[in-house]
């Protein structure tokens, strides 16, 4: 049940693909922008750069955070990929993205602190979705695994759409898109110095990168996980979700985080729930 | 060719600017120039920071800024002084509050005069800079810790001060 095969894959290729995928992002950002944006290698040019640069911090934790990080969430895409269950990614994500804050939280900075307390409400709106999502798909395919759930022949797409909109919203939150990249951000834009990541430089911001490169293909995967009865479609989709995110991103202005808490409770409340009770109710009960 | 001269990201300070260097160098950001294609990136965290781009000149509010900007980038990191205010403190230099050019307090790389400077001549200087960049990581030089200390206790014996 566990391919330990697409693990390895996910483990080498996932930060060549999530690397590609942020300097595509860009390049069409700036080309959304009317400029020529820089060339579509950056991302890895950055994190070279961090690479080279000095270490300073001002708590030595703050550098095992940022490694336990990198740890749980290649963990977490490792496992999805090799198709573990959907619930033990889902708690592992989370434990990824508390280091990230225990991380932010360990500098002694005003800065750092108001971004990890961000992060901490982003990961208490995205959260209830997320886990609707792995209760959607069992309900759909009657299993938790992955490995159940991408091979599955039912059209996962066509009996939780609902849930599939819900998802898309918190999408924009966990990719750290505009409106709702209220702890930290890509690119040039700046959110109250730079968020949950103010304190972390060189090496350690450049390990921050990569994991969320990780955490981008992994995300991908969850989107193609709603087309998984036809591979082609399911690549057209991811493709498409990705292009949207980045048109929202460009169209929209940050906005507070009551705004933001409130309205991914409200879609997972309202799309999720009814989502799921129409399916209870045309499968004729509990399961 | 090292990753550095790739992707150097710039903090910009405005030291007692009037502004018009500043307009300047975010004239850099737009689509007409558009600095984002070398990379650059305006990250406005001096902890990300490869470039220190400051304009105007230093007074007595802000030197205790700068030196806090300088002394928190990691190595290696360069500070261009855009402006001829920010080079020798231009038609400011000889007033009361004004200390001179930012070289007064920090180490500056790169010189780029004008008033305003223009984008081109901008965009010129932080070019050069890479090459300086390059080179301190070459050499692995440190750069020293910047401290007003000397400054401080002059103000604390001289009652009132120049404020």
């Amino acid at each position: 049940m566990i391919n330990i095969v697409w693990a390895i894959v996910f483990i080498l290729v996932a930060p060549v693909v999530g690397g590609l995928v942020a300097g595509i992002d860009r390049k069409i950002t700036a080309h959304m922008q009317g400029r020529v944006g820089p060339s579509i290698l950056q991302p890895f040019y950055d994190v070279g750069k961090l690479f080279e640069k000095e270490q300073t911090v001002v708590n030595e934790t703050q550098i095992f955070y940022a490694i336990c990080y990198v740890i749980f969430m290649i963990f977490t895409g490792a496992l999805f990929f090799a198709g573990g269950d959907l619930l033990l990614v889902v708690f592992a994500l989370t434990l990824a993205q508390i280091f990230l804050v225990l991380g932010a939280f360990a500098a002694n900075s005003p800065y750092s602190y108001v971004g990890a307390e961000r992060e901490l409400l982003q990961i208490m709106a995205y959260e209830p979705m997320v886990i609707l999502t792995a209760v959607g798909m069992f309900v759909a395919t009657k299993s938790f695994n992955v490995s159940d759930i991408a091979s599955s022949t039912t059209p996962v797409i066509l009996l939780i759409p609902g849930i599939f909109l819900g998802f898309l919203y918190v999408l924009t939150i966990k990719l750290r898109k505009s409106p709702f990249d209220i702890s930290t951000s890509h690119h040039a834009h700046q959110e109250i110095v730079k968020g949950v990541t103010t304190e972390f430089s060189g090496p350690s911001l450049g390990l921050i990168e990569i994991t969320h490169w990780y955490e981008t293909v992994f995300l991908l995967g969850f989107v193609y996980l709603f087309f998984g009865f036809n591979p082609l479609i399911g690549v057209v989709a991811v493709i498409i979700v990705y292009l949207l995110e980045i048109l929202i991103d460009n169209t929209n202005a940050r906005v507070k985080w009551q705004l933001v808490v409130k309205s991914s409770w409200l879609i997972a409340a309202i799309v999720g729930m009814v989502n799921l009770a129409a399916l209870y109710y045309l499968s004729g009960g509990v399961p | 060719m090292t990753y550095l001269a790739k992707s150097p990201w710039i903090i910009h300070y405005d030291a007692s600017s009037c502004n018009g260097c500043d307009i300047e160098i975010l004239a850099c950001l737009t689509p007409m120039y558009d600095v984002e294609r070398f990379g650059i990136i305006n990250t406005g965290n001096p902890k990300h920071a490869d470039i220190f781009v400051v304009t105007g000149s230093i007074n007595e509010a802000n030197r205790e800024v700068i030196q806090n900007i300088y002394n928190q980038m990691p190595d290696p990191k360069v500070v261009v002084a855009v402006g001829i205010c920010a080079c020798s403190g231009g038609v400011f230099r000889e007033c009361y509050n004004v200390a001179g050019g930012i070289d007064k307090l920090i180490p500056v790389d790169v010189y780029v005069p004008g008033c305003a400077a223009r984008p081109e001549s901008i965009i010129d200087g932080i070019v050069t800079a890479w090459g300086i960049l390059e080179e301190k990581l070459k050499n692995k030089v440190s750069s020293p810790m910047v401290s007003d200390h000397d400054h401080k206790a002059h103000h604390k014996h001289a009652q009132g001060g120049a404020q």
